[in-house]
């Protein structure tokens, strides 16, 4: 048990998905000017990675691996993930319509969040076994969200700051990002 | 629509230049570009991608029913990052490793996704590979620019040799993940200030 909230913290904190592992930045920049969007996208991502990361890792050892396959990977894996993206939002569509306008939008967008496709690939390439795998998908979305929405909260305040105009939007939330990057990087001590 | 050839080539080296200006495919760009070679390294591997994905989605653009469309794309370009990862073992192993999880990540570069939905689906095949070309070259400039400032500074060399002498002391920040961020910041808000004049 000790050695899972160990990896939970060590994917939340030291190895934050977005900080640490620089994935999944497109959404975090393009979802963090509201705090709205930012915790919509942060909680879609927690749903399908927590899906993605189980699936893939099934698919991994049950087919790719039994098989030889392995060369197939990445196709395998974008397809599983591209698949299933679209699944849960007919799913939710159908059956929890309340969720389903909440996160609507970022959905899609999921596909081609590397941070999905790149937790899955961590998985694999650690040799998690199950379980870890299943702890690793989730604290690194929950890392991914804590980020997001903390991001979110800066890049609102910096709004109404004066910042010099060739360093606004796109270049300033990059600094910002660094500054939020280098606290986490803290953590690091910590391992 | 249909614009010169040559425009849609250079359009990719300044005026569109990603991820400077289409800010696409940030996740490599902060990732890799700890020195100038990882930076060409990956330049060049997504160029080849996005060169083939264009021509390939140019070509079944009449095919492809516009409902499953991103499904395509992504197969198609799913098709050609194999390839690479495949050559990359083959040819250039140091390089692939030092990559590691951000070829098979190419797949989902919005670069790349981004340029087969917004030209290649509408435009003929030529232009859509000059755009292809353009893009991926100023997308491998741009990777090896910031792979080069972050070298020079943050290790003190470039490709190996020493720049500063052995009395300068490495800038390490600029290696580090925050460095990252605050010098592709810093290197956008450059442009910036370059293209207001």
């Amino acid at each position: 048990m000790g050695d899972y909230i160990l990896l939970a913290v060590s994917c939340i904190l030291v190895n934050n998905i977005l900080l640490a592992q620089y994935l999944g930045n497109c959404p975090f920049l393009g979802t963090s000017k509201k705090m709205e969007t930012a915790i919509g996208m942060a909680m879609a991502v927690i749903f399908v990675l927590v899906l993605a990361g189980t699936i893939t890792w099934i698919t991994d050892t049950y087919l790719l691996k039994k098989f030889g396959l392995e060369y197939l990977r990445t196709i395998a894996f974008i397809l599983v993930i591209a698949s299933l993206v679209q699944f849960v939002e007919m799913f939710l569509k159908k059956s929890i319509p309340a969720l389903y306008a909440g996160l609507g939008i970022f959905l899609p967008l999921i596909t081609t969040n590397c941070a999905v496709m790149g937790a899955c690939l961590i998985n694999i390439k650690e040799e998690y076994t199950f379980i870890e795998a299943l702890v690793s998908s989730f604290s690194y979305a929950v890392g991914f969200g804590l980020a997001l929405i903390l991001f979110a909260g800066v890049r609102e305040r910096v709004l109404i700051a004066r910042v010099p105009k060739p360093l606004q939007d796109t270049s300033i939330a990059l600094v910002v990002a660094g500054m939020i990057a280098l606290a986490f990087y803290a953590f690091k001590g910590m391992a | 629509m249909a614009k010169s050839i040559a425009y849609e080539f250079g359009k990719g080296l300044w005026k569109e230049i990603p991820p400077f200006r289409l800010v696409l495919g940030l996740c490599p760009v902060l990732a890799v570009t700890t020195s100038l070679q990882n930076g060409v390294g990956m330049g060049l591997a997504t160029t080849f991608v996005l060169v083939c994905s264009n021509i390939l989605v140019s070509m079944l653009r009449k095919v492809i029913p516009s409902k499953v469309r991103i499904a395509c794309f992504i197969i198609i370009i799913a098709t050609f990052v194999t390839v690479v990862e495949l050559l990359m073992q083959a040819y250039a192993y140091t390089l692939y490793l030092q990559l590691g999880i951000f070829i098979p990540l190419i797949v989902v570069n919005c670069l790349v996704l981004g340029r087969a939905e917004a030209f290649a689906y509408k435009n003929p095949i030529i232009h859509s590979l000059s755009d292809g070309l353009g893009m991926g070259i100023g997308f491998t400039l741009s990777l090896g620019a910031l792979g080069a400032v972050r070298e020079i500074i943050g290790s003190g060399e470039l490709l190996g040799y020493s720049v500063f002498g052995s009395s300068f002391k490495p800038f390490t920040f600029l290696i580090e993940a925050p460095g990252a961020f605050v010098c592709l910041g810093l290197m956008l808000a450059i442009m910036n200030l370059a293209s207001k004049k």
